[in-house]
């Protein structure tokens, strides 16, 4: 998709002078970022979509080479900046694979805890914003309402609202912080009358109904060749889900459903959505009351940082922490596919070990990339408004799909 | 002479009067839509933000005024000051109250008494038009001509429904000047329900159809479609700044006041009040004294410390308020005010309401609503109206 767009041939162009070339974007309010979409229309209807994309290209699959393999945790914060522990989630998984390493129980929960809050906060941030597209203001504040407890209980965790790299090879950063389980409870627990809440503006709002049902239908099987995933595809009623397909992290000791609809229209992914906000609650407490006790990093001395109090007492450890921040660690040779359920969809990172300290190539398949394939077939035929819609229920983040 | 004299200085009290409000509904719109949505509005300027109108009109003063390249400079120019001409203009014959006693003078609260006051407003929502589709064809943006083009559309298509529901209370008073059409909604029936068109008319449906024309015709959410700003960025006015853009800006919450205003006068009863003559004075003077002992209670127990300075301020100038309206030369002049500006705000209100409430329709379900809803429903509304003047008369 990343290919210049020239224009047309004259002989082509004067065929049809009806029609008229609009640059939606990358500077346009709704898309999401910096996307460019260049329309042919036809009145107001659209002709033809190309959707032009890499302007929030940052190289970071190309950095990761550069850095050791610790150092890469803070990129992926950056790749998809509304799923930062996903991302983290996912690069730490694939590491581990290779190193064959066993993470604590403990940690595994609170990544899952950690892993669900983020998909809370990323489908609050879309429904804030896919609502404020469509123009209803008031539900995008009270979204971010809620928003902004997540943030604070990830600075809580990580000291960071954003860039939170909390999720580390071999387990988490550091301890929880001391009071979290009653701040993540009474969060979490208020959760579903706030859906409830933004539920009342939109679900019984003819509008809202009239707006977004029988809109941005494409067929299952080119969603399924195109590689859109998420929310998209179970809008389209395929219950595909890396939580329940190849469970990680201990997702199998889970109870959870999997949302999905058979209307393949915005409103199902708006349902879906919705609908997983709920479940991902449901996760936070089930980890919240199942929590084991034990460490939140892996007995690996050769690829974990020691403890701080350790590191200063006993010689062994201070080697391996001098060993680790000067050299970084070595991870033996391989190549690893490793796959998380981010909120957007499926996230895979290819992580190609040589040996040394840092990873010879890491590569991110990343869902924005694949749901943004079906948007030209989706608006193609439309009218701009339910361009605006269709790209607001794609949930794209324009850095993840640029890297 | 006389007739001179009184005019003029009416325009001079209502000109500035009149863009003052607009500018002040444009706070109340802020602090309004804040609050549905947890915010606090503009705050800072000003106690509670009450200079921020002052201070917008300052900065858009003062901005630079940049024009893009491309332009066609006559109706650039134009667009705007046409769009804030038709949309001023409609105030003028819009009837404030009756017919008053000041120094002497008769004269009636209102600026002009025209005896096709209905037409005269229908024409100048038709010409309002001109401003937005001019704006969006001149200033060679594809946006602005794509809200140049909705609008058009959206607004030739709803001015028909519009005046098929203005007709039916039309019919019932038999006139087309609105302050005779106020005069007939005088009294109440069975000594309580008031005799407004709304309810001893029965236009119920009239005024439901009127007021979503209304915001078709002002372009407000639901149907902001020329300006929606997810869509076309800025609609007609993308390239617009400087005094440019606050004439359109202008334009829209004038355009606001005049349906509210028309609404008030045709569907509402104008400045009748809604309790008996007799203690219509009460009504005010007992609401804005309780908001002043309220503003003096609270400033006497501070929830924080510059409440209690501004808070007493408020205070006493909310109970003079409320002993105007008793008082006895001036009373009689200001209670039929409250009352329509009263019914005018109200309606304002609920245009901001739905602001912050409701999304955006498409295009074609607009023009769905426009030609096979509002459009049957009024002309049943005034076939209605009609047979109900004929055999019953009013």
């Amino acid at each position: 998709m990343s290919h210049t767009i020239t224009a047309e041939p004259e002989e082509k162009q004067s065929s049809h002078t009806r029609r008229m070339t609009l640059n939606m974007g990358p500077q346009h309010p709704s898309t999401h970022g910096v996307l460019r979409v260049v329309l042919e229309l036809d009145g107001e209807s659209i002709f033809k979509a190309t959707p032009d994309i890499g302007f929030l290209h940052t190289g970071i699959e190309k950095q990761c080479e550069a850095l050791n393999w610790h150092q890469v945790i803070t990129l992926t914060d950056r790749v998809d900046y509304l799923a930062n522990l996903s991302n983290n989630l996912c690069y730490s998984l694939a590491v581990e694979k290779l190193l064959q390493m066993e993470i604590p129980p403990k940690a595994q929960y609170l990544r899952v805890l950690l892993a669900e809050l983020t998909r809370i906060n990323s489908h609050l941030v879309w429904l804030g914003t896919h609502a404020l597209d469509i123009g209803a203001m008031t539900v995008f504040f009270l979204c971010f309402r809620e928003r902004e407890d997540i943030l604070r209980l990830f600075e809580m965790f990580s000291g960071q609202r954003l860039m939170t790299s909390y999720i580390r090879i071999g387990g988490l950063a550091l301890e929880p912080p001391r009071g979290w389980e009653k701040r993540v409870k009474t969060f979490i627990d208020g959760l579903p009358s706030k859906i409830d809440e933004y539920e009342s503006l939109l679900n019984t709002n003819p509008i809202w109904l009239k707006r977004t049902k029988g809109v941005g239908k494409i067929s299952v099987e080119e969603m399924l060749e195109i590689g859109l995933t998420g929310p998209c595809i179970r809008g389209a009623g395929i219950p595909f889900d890396a939580r329940k397909m190849t469970p990680y992290s201990s997702y199998e000791k889970f109870q959870f459903e999997v949302p999905t609809s058979t209307d393949n229209d915005v409103y199902a992914r708006y349902e879906c959505r919705v609908r997983e906000m709920r479940e991902s609650a449901k996760i936070v407490q089930q980890a919240m009351a199942g929590m084991p006790e034990g460490p939140v990093q892996a007995d690996a001395p050769k690829a974990v940082l020691p403890e701080r109090e350790r590191m200063k007492t006993q010689m062994e450890s201070l080697i391996y922490h001098f060993k680790i921040v000067t050299e970084g660690i070595s991870v033996p040779v391989g190549e690893v596919f490793q796959v998380v359920e981010s909120p957007r969809g499926e996230l895979g990172y290819y992580v190609v070990s040589d040996g040394t300290a840092k990873p010879l190539r890491v590569h991110m398949r990343t869902p924005s990339f694949g749901n943004l394939q079906g948007l030209p077939n989706m608006i193609e035929s439309r009218g701009i408004a339910d361009s605006i819609a269709i790209m607001g229920s794609l949930d794209f983040v324009l850095g993840d799909c640029d890297r | 002479m006389d007739f001179l004299l009184v005019s003029i200085i009416k325009m001079l009290i209502i000109a500035p009067a009149l863009l003052a409000t607009l500018a002040y509904i444009v706070w109340v719109e802020r602090k309004v839509i804040a609050h549905v949505q947890l915010r606090v509005g503009p705050y800072f300027v000003g106690p509670h933000g009450l200079l921020q109108p002052i201070a917008d009109a300052v900065k858009l003063l003062t901005k630079e005024d940049f024009i893009p390249s491309g332009v066609n400079h006559f109706f650039y120019w134009l667009a705007p000051w046409l769009g804030l001409m038709f949309a001023v203009t409609g105030i003028a014959v819009i009837p404030f109250g009756p017919v008053v006693e000041i120094f002497g003078v008769k004269t009636n609260l209102g600026l002009a008494d025209l005896n096709i006051g209905l037409l005269w407003i229908l024409g100048l929502a038709g010409m309002g038009v001109y401003g937005i589709a001019l704006a969006g064809w001149s200033s060679n943006n594809k946006y602005a001509l794509l809200g140049g083009l909705r609008s058009s559309a959206q607004m030739i298509s709803y001015e028909l429904p519009m005046a098929l529901a203005l007709a039916a209370p039309l019919l019932l008073s038999n006139s087309l000047n609105l302050r005779e059409v106020v005069t007939t909604q005088e009294g109440f029936v069975f000594g309580f329900i008031p005799n407004w068109n709304l309810f001893t008319g029965f236009q119920i449906v009239g005024f439901v159809a009127y007021m979503m024309c209304g915001f078709a015709e002002t372009n407000r959410i639901p149907f902001d479609l020329p300006e929606a700003e997810n869509e076309l960025v800025a609609g007609f006015h993308s390239e617009y700044s400087s005094m440019k853009f606050a004439a359109f800006f202008m334009a829209e919450y004038c355009n606001m006041v005049i349906v509210c205003s028309v609404a008030t006068a045709l569907f509402l009863g104008g400045w009748h009040p809604i309790v008996p003559e007799a203690i219509s004075p009460l009504v005010p003077t007992a609401l804005f004294a309780l908001f002043g002992v309220t503003l003096l209670y609270h400033g006497m127990n501070p929830g924080r410390p510059s409440d209690r300075k501004t808070f007493p301020v408020f205070g006493v100038i909310m109970l003079a308020i409320a002993a105007v309206f008793m008082a006895p030369y001036i009373g009689p002049i200001v209670t039929p005010l409250f009352w329509f500006l009263g019914k005018v705000g109200f309606l304002l209100f609920f245009f901001i309401w739905v602001r912050a409430t409701l999304p955006r329709f498409r295009y074609d379900q607009l023009m769905k609503i426009a030609w096979l809803f509002l459009f049957p429903v009024s002309l049943i509304n005034l076939l209605l109206t009609a047979f109900g003047v004929t055999f019953f008369g009013k």
